[in-house]
């Protein structure tokens, strides 16, 4: 049987034992003493989330599937085991051996958003792991950091043995060889991490220097190791369409976020939006084979017993053979009470056959994310979402049964005025006089239109990475704008708006853009008491204001600052694929308003044809 | 053609709940492939009944479940490939036809369930068991009944069936299901509150209970005669 690290007394005493217990199906056992290298992944953050995170199951897969590698789960204890541990001093283990996190070769941490680096040093302090990377030895676990905050690890360089930089199926497998080779060799931490500078992608931080000028911004971002690299260039597979993907995916006992079988059609985007940070480094866009898919969707549902499939990229409906793949999921599980759940498609005829086939028209909402209040603002950013779009598809919709939809903006955007905070509001009554043009008695109700804005924040290696972010008031000041119109609106009693906190923005900022100062803030932020930020009942604004004060850090500077074309950026040393120079032609054509067509309609030279695949050579061989 | 399924659930599977445990099962039945029934509708869902759920940290050898079939499975066929889906902590142990009559069907049938009680922390007074035959040999047990509403004196002694010394444990067997149900620990309590009252040392006893078997009653609510609810059914051959 298999023994615990948390006793009878603790499991029963705190909420959701079963985030602790592991042996859950299709979860992985090895014996210890086979294996050379044991892999502990982090997703510091409760298990819910964690384990709805299909970068989680591909990597476990693909580690497993090493003799020689075991790879489990570790995620952040919620508070209420997160007080008992340090109380009775007992050590973060991982789920399937239940054995210490520091007894692990690796721990690895997917970093998928910035309000999880407090999380990440409770991870670290409750595994009894040294914080900082300088501090750790021979009897600590090598700390590897990757996913879309990696794009920017500065903020996280202290805490962090190395990064992987781009998409973990590429140099793992040569990191781990790497890792086997040094262990046997008997020398010292050092002498791996130099190993690990060699192979492309991996940027260890402790090998660089940062020095500043006068005004805080950098001067310049040297090696000062003989085998790191000037450079280090995001890893990306050439080709999607036969790679590794988990065949059996971890199925949890309690309900998780995403309780349901992921298949990943494709991975990029075509789009450009210029807010988007994955619309840029996960270029070029690379669809899966159908063929592939279907197999892998038949696999995974007889091997998981999940009641639910869905279908995960950044935008489904610039996947070419999409309508095929929806057609298969519907004619062959929808019949086997298997629930299709679609992502945000584009709402045309298609999309709306096909939602009215799987689901219950007057329970379910269409989704739009038009971004911006006017189309100005939506030239700026480059969302090629119009007007016409949305109440043509609306329209179609209302006429099909629908009375719900859903609308995503963003306020707080580069060159915004009143008018286009007010455009939120004027748009979303527009979208319901579309909805009371049907005769009375042929619709149903009233409709329901929710608009919904979080507050713009600049990403690295978004052509908006340039832009001023503003401060917490104003952002709140903006929304009462929206509201104020909301009110003004003829079918006001149909609208319904909501918006983000103002004060987790300014955080994110700041991590977002951030340099290697941020770690002590970060850290005296954990030492405040700041855990789970993203979470509203745990998020204590206070004592990370707190936290700047006492590390003496001005967080406008990273927030409200103006840079400038030719400032060095912390993450400059990263080549993603997209070049700076694009995203700098990018960040002028949305100052003036210029819209940049989509990768299939025409090629701008993002630099993403150097990888060599996907979208970029589509019909050309 | 419904079948009643009973399974084990023990180790570290007795942190799951009632509800997880549902989905478990309903994951488990789509991956043995057992021709199960689903309701129609937008979400159809699988045509399933639990008995009497048991509490976190209970572990048991006697939990039910009753499916709706769409078409026959031979019970050690049935009862292999389910076995074949189970984590560690789960086994199948029986998989029978039960007749569509009142009677045998649905788990409002459930009446009682018997429980072996281990102590997991501390050390039972000398002669505990010579207490346990005079503690259920009074006529009335009161206990504190303590709702959201109301706080009130209630006698569990008439739902207590059966009580004794099994082992090195305290085996009983009490009333379960939808009209009256009563849990091994507030029986236990009880008899650790009357050792107490005796001048005994109770102070910090626990125990980890372990459900038996959960029964039907086939005979009155006079004159009852309890069976296991697997006994209502027939293997399919």
């Amino acid at each position: 049987m298999i023994k615990m690290a948390l006793n009878d007394d603790i499991l029963l005493k705190i909420d959701k034992p079963a985030r602790y217990i592991g042996n859950e199906v299709n979860s992985v056992i090895k014996d210890p003493e086979k294996v050379d290298i044991r892999f502990a992944f982090c997703f510091p953050e409760v298990y819910e989330i964690g384990m709805s995170h299909l970068g989680l199951q591909i990597l476990y897969d693909m580690f497993n599937r090493r003799d020689d590698v075991w790879c489990e789960r570790v995620f952040s204890p919620w508070v209420d085991l997160d007080k008992i541990m340090r109380e009775e001093h007992i050590p973060l283990f991982a789920l399937e051996s239940q054995d210490p996190v520091k007894k692990f070769d690796f721990l690895g941490f997917t970093l998928q958003f910035e309000m999880c680096y407090t999380n990440i040093l409770q991870v670290l302090d409750l595994s009894g792991i040294p914080l900082h990377s300088s501090d750790r030895t021979l009897d600590d676990p090598f700390v590897i950091g990757g996913g879309p905050c990696a794009y920017n690890p500065e903020p996280l360089a202290d805490f962090f043995d190395m990064f992987y930089i781009g998409e973990g199926e590429v140099v793992y497998d040569e990191l781990f060889d790497a890792y086997k080779k040094w262990k046997d060799s008997g020398k010292d931490r050092t002498a791996f991490l130099e190993m690990a500078a060699e192979i492309e992608g991996i940027y260890v931080p402790s090998f660089y220097r940062a020095d500043y000028n006068p005004d805080g911004t950098i001067a310049a971002f040297t090696p000062v190791n003989a085998h790191a690299k000037e450079k280090i260039r995001r890893q990306a597979l050439a080709d999607m369409s036969t790679t590794t993907y988990p065949l059996k995916p971890i199925v949890p006992f309690i309900k998780v976020t995403q309780d349901r079988a992921v298949l990943e059609i494709q991975r990029g985007c075509i789009r450009g939006c210029r807010f988007c940070q994955a619309g840029m480094v996960y270029r070029p866009t690379r669809p899966r084979d159908i063929n592939m898919l279907k197999e892998t969707a038949r696999a995974m549902l007889r091997n998981t017993g999940h009641e639910e499939i869905t279908l995960s990229s950044l935008s489904s409906s610039d996947y070419n053979e999409l309508e095929e793949i929806v057609n298969f999921l519907i004619d062959e599980f929808h019949g086997q009470g298997v629930n299709i759940s679609l992502p945000s498609l584009r709402i045309d005829a298609f999309s709306l056959d096909v939602m009215s086939k799987i689901q219950d028209i007057r329970k379910s909402s269409l989704t739009f994310a038009p971004e911006a209040g006017t189309q100005r603002m939506r030239n700026v950013i480059n969302k090629g979402l119009t007007e016409e779009e949305i109440l043509e598809g609306a329209g179609q919709a209302f006429e099909g049964g629908w009375n719900k939809v859903k609308l995503y903006f963003m306020l707080g955007l580069p060159t915004e005025t009143e008018e286009d905070m007010e455009g939120i509001a004027v748009l979303s009554d527009k979208v319901a006089r579309r909805y009371y043009e049907i005769p009375k008695e042929q619709r149903n109700g009233k409709c329901q239109i929710t608009a919904s804005s979080s507050f713009f924040v600049p990403k690295p290696f978004s052509p908006l990475q340039w832009a001023q972010m503003c401060p917490a008031d104003e952002y709140v000041r903006r929304a009462g704008i929206v509201q104020e119109a909301m009110r003004n609106q003829l079918n006001r009693k149909s609208l319904r708006y909501n918006w983000h906190t103002a004060e987790l923005t300014v955080l994110e900022g700041v991590f977002a853009r951030g340099d290697r100062k941020m770690g002590t803030v970060l850290e005296e932020a954990y030492r405040l008491g700041c855990i789970y930020d993203s979470w509203n009942e745990h998020f204590r604004y206070d004592l990370w204001m707190q936290a700047f004060e006492n590390t003496g850090i001005d967080p406008d500077f990273y927030n409200l600052r103006k840079r400038e074309a030719d400032e060095i950026f912390p993450w400059d040393f990263i080549d993603c694929g997209v070049t700076k120079s694009f995203l700098r032609k990018e960040w002028e054509r949305a100052m003036n308003g210029e819209v940049t067509p989509n990768c299939r309609r025409q090629c701008s030279g993002c630099g993403a044809a150097s990888y060599g695949g996907g979208v970029c050579y589509e019909g050309k061989n | 053609m419904k079948a009643r399924i009973k399974f084990r659930k023990n180790g570290v599977m007795k942190f799951i709940g009632h509800l997880d445990i549902m989905r478990y099962f309903q994951k488990a039945i789509r991956r043995a492939q057992i021709p199960i029934a689903f309701t129609g509708g937008y979400s159809p869902h699988m045509i399933m009944s639990f008995a009497n759920p048991l509490g976190v940290g209970l572990t048991s050898d006697g939990e039910y479940f009753d499916i709706e079939l769409t078409e026959p499975i031979a019970s050690k066929e049935a009862i292999r490939r389910l076995n074949e889906q189970m984590v560690e902590g789960m086994e199948v142990t029986g998989f029978v036809e039960i007749p569509d009559d009142k009677k045998s069907k649905g788990m409002t049938i459930v009446a009682g369930a018997d429980y072996l009680s281990i102590v997991k922390k501390g050390v039972l007074p000398e002669g505990w068991q010579k207490h346990l035959e005079h503690f259920y040999a009074q006529d009335e047990i009161f206990i504190l009944k303590i709702t959201k509403k109301s706080e009130k004196e209630v006698n569990i002694r008439p739902i207590i069936y059966d009580l004794h010394p099994q082992g090195e444990g305290i085996y009983m067997r009490v009333a379960a299901g939808s009209v009256q149900n009563l849990k091994p620990e507030p029986v236990l309590e009880a008899f650790l509150e009357y050792m107490n009252m005796l001048g005994e040392e109770t102070d910090g006893i626990e125990f980890a209970h372990h459900r038996l078997e959960t029964l039907a009653n086939t005979g009155s609510e006079e004159y009852p005669d309890f069976v296991p609810l697997s006994a209502l059914g027939t293997e399919i051959i």
